[in-house]
């Protein structure tokens, strides 16, 4: 299948520690998929995971049926925001697009269109710890639509957006995912994700806990809204 | 990729800023030495006046090391290695391209301080320095700068971290090569560690014909040593980056 993300019995352990436990499930075209959970479940770990980033410990991950780490130009396949920061503060935006850009083969307009795309072109010049958090954040998802990419992925995209970049960037994933891409969105936010998403994942302590459409989760759990079926799926599976 | 790699070097100033310091350091001191010799003050450099011209890189040696770890530790403070792998999945690329960059920018950096620390020493002393050797050692002065800011980035790229790497290497390169250096037991070994490899080339070492200065190998055998430490350091930096997580 096209652009489809396949996660497959995928495993991260630290030591001890099993962060990302067997995890299966599939990422769809043309629809926004979010990644539910609570901190620490494993969300920016198999995010991480898809990109490359971190060596899973059994399984792994295929893009449109490719491994990330085999793919030649990588950002015009893929986008991604990363939870933690991943820009030098005394770079500029312009010039940390501009690396980027150039990095694969990537048209240097682009640099501008993404900027005005996310409405940080004026700011573009100043250096990254400069911006506020919300422009750092529109930075980072900038840097993921820069290579105009049929999969996008954001770890935890709202944080430090303010009530109209949140809703700015709602629109914004709904908008991508009617262009028939496939995203996949994580969050520990609820209520964000039931207004943004239409497929969900739900993980817990690295686990699967459901993957369904938002309607079924919350009808299938006889409560009335994803904050109470969340609660409920994520309290058992916590012990 | 290496276009990119100078992108990331030229929008950063802290990185930007080594670069001409080692121009500026070298060329002042070569200066200074050279005067301080013109008025009597070093019978040492009589043998050997070649020694004022190449003795003030080993000062200026230091923003270049500087550089050549902040191009990878700046990677990882400031997470910047997170973009950089998503957008190069394939690490022995972008280590290969992150080296040629650097080294390249060395080696611009090398070409321009070492004629110039040249012509200040002859400034200085007041007569020409274009003796027996002079072309092999600017040669090997121009290697040398680059080769050791390559150094500097593969032990940086096995150590991670800009503490660690400053502190590993400036002890190597102060107290090892020049203050230990001095005991003659010591020198035997210390004579192979990476920056004295090149000092015969460079004049720094001490008139070859006399036992006391002697080392146990030549011109370019030195030269020959210090591209092992390079490959040495750049494939330890590799297999810690391929093998890590980002």
């Amino acid at each position: 299948m096209v652009w489809v993300i396949e996660v497959c019995d995928l495993s991260k352990r630290y030591g001890r520690v099993v962060a990302v436990d067997g995890l299966s499930f599939t990422v769809r075209p043309g629809v926004v998929t979010g990644f539910l959970g609570p901190n620490g479940a494993g969300k920016s770990t198999t995010m991480r995971m898809m990109l490359g980033l971190d060596r899973p410990s059994g399984g792994d991950v295929r893009i449109d049926g490719e491994r990330y780490r085999d793919m030649r130009h990588p950002l015009r396949r893929v986008g991604a925001l990363l939870e933690a920061k991943s820009v030098h503060g005394g770079r500029s935006g312009l010039n940390h697009l501009l690396w980027l850009a150039q990095t694969n083969g990537i048209a240097r307009s682009r640099v501008r269109t993404v900027l005005e795309q996310v409405g940080i072109a004026d700011v573009a010049g100043r250096r990254a710890k400069a911006l506020s958090l919300g422009m750092g954040q529109r930075l980072g998802i900038a840097a993921a639509l820069l290579g105009d990419p049929p999969v996008l992925l954001f770890d935890e995209p709202v944080n430090g957006l303010d009530p109209e970049g949140v809703v700015w960037a709602r629109e914004l994933f709904r908008g991508l995912a009617a262009e028939g891409r496939t995203v996949f969105v994580s969050s520990h936010l609820m209520t964000e994700m039931a207004m943004t998403a239409d497929h969900l994942v739900v993980v817990s302590r690295g686990r699967l806990l459901a993957d369904t459409t938002v309607s079924e989760f919350v009808a299938e759990s006889g409560t009335d809204s994803l904050e109470a079926a969340f609660l409920r799926l994520t309290a058992g599976g916590a012990r | 990729m290496i276009a990119a790699e100078w992108t990331k070097i030229r929008s950063v100033r802290s990185s930007l800023w080594t670069l001409p310091l080692t121009v500026v350091l070298s060329g002042a001191l070569g200066y200074l030495l050279a005067l301080s010799v013109r008025s009597g003050g070093g019978q040492a450099f009589e043998k050997d006046p070649l020694m004022i011209a190449f003795l003030p890189l080993t000062l200026g040696q230091l923003p270049l090391v500087v550089f050549g770890v902040l191009a990878m530790t700046s990677e990882y403070s400031t997470g910047t290695i997170r973009a950089s792998l998503a957008a190069i999945p394939d690490r022995a690329r972008f280590f290969a391209a992150k080296v040629a960059a650097t080294t390249l920018v060395a080696a611009a950096v090398a070409v321009v301080a070492v004629p110039v620390t040249f012509l200040t020493a002859q400034a200085g002393l007041g007569r020409s320095l274009t003796v027996d050797g002079w072309t092999q050692a600017v040669l090997g002065a121009c290697l040398y700068l680059p080769l050791m800011t390559a150094f500097a980035l593969g032990v940086a790229t096995m150590l991670r971290s800009s503490p660690l790497a400053m502190g590993i290497l400036l002890p190597v390169l102060f107290l090892g090569s020049q203050g230990l250096g001095n005991i003659p037991k010591v020198r035997e070994v210390t004579q192979f560690l990476p920056d004295q490899t090149a000092w015969v080339m460079l004049h720094l070492a001490g008139p070859q014909d006399e036992d006391r200065w002697a080392r146990d190998y030549g011109a370019w055998s030195g030269m020959g040593l210090l591209v092992l430490w390079v490959a040495a350091a750049l494939l330890g930096g590799y297999a810690v980056l391929r093998q890590r997580d980002a």
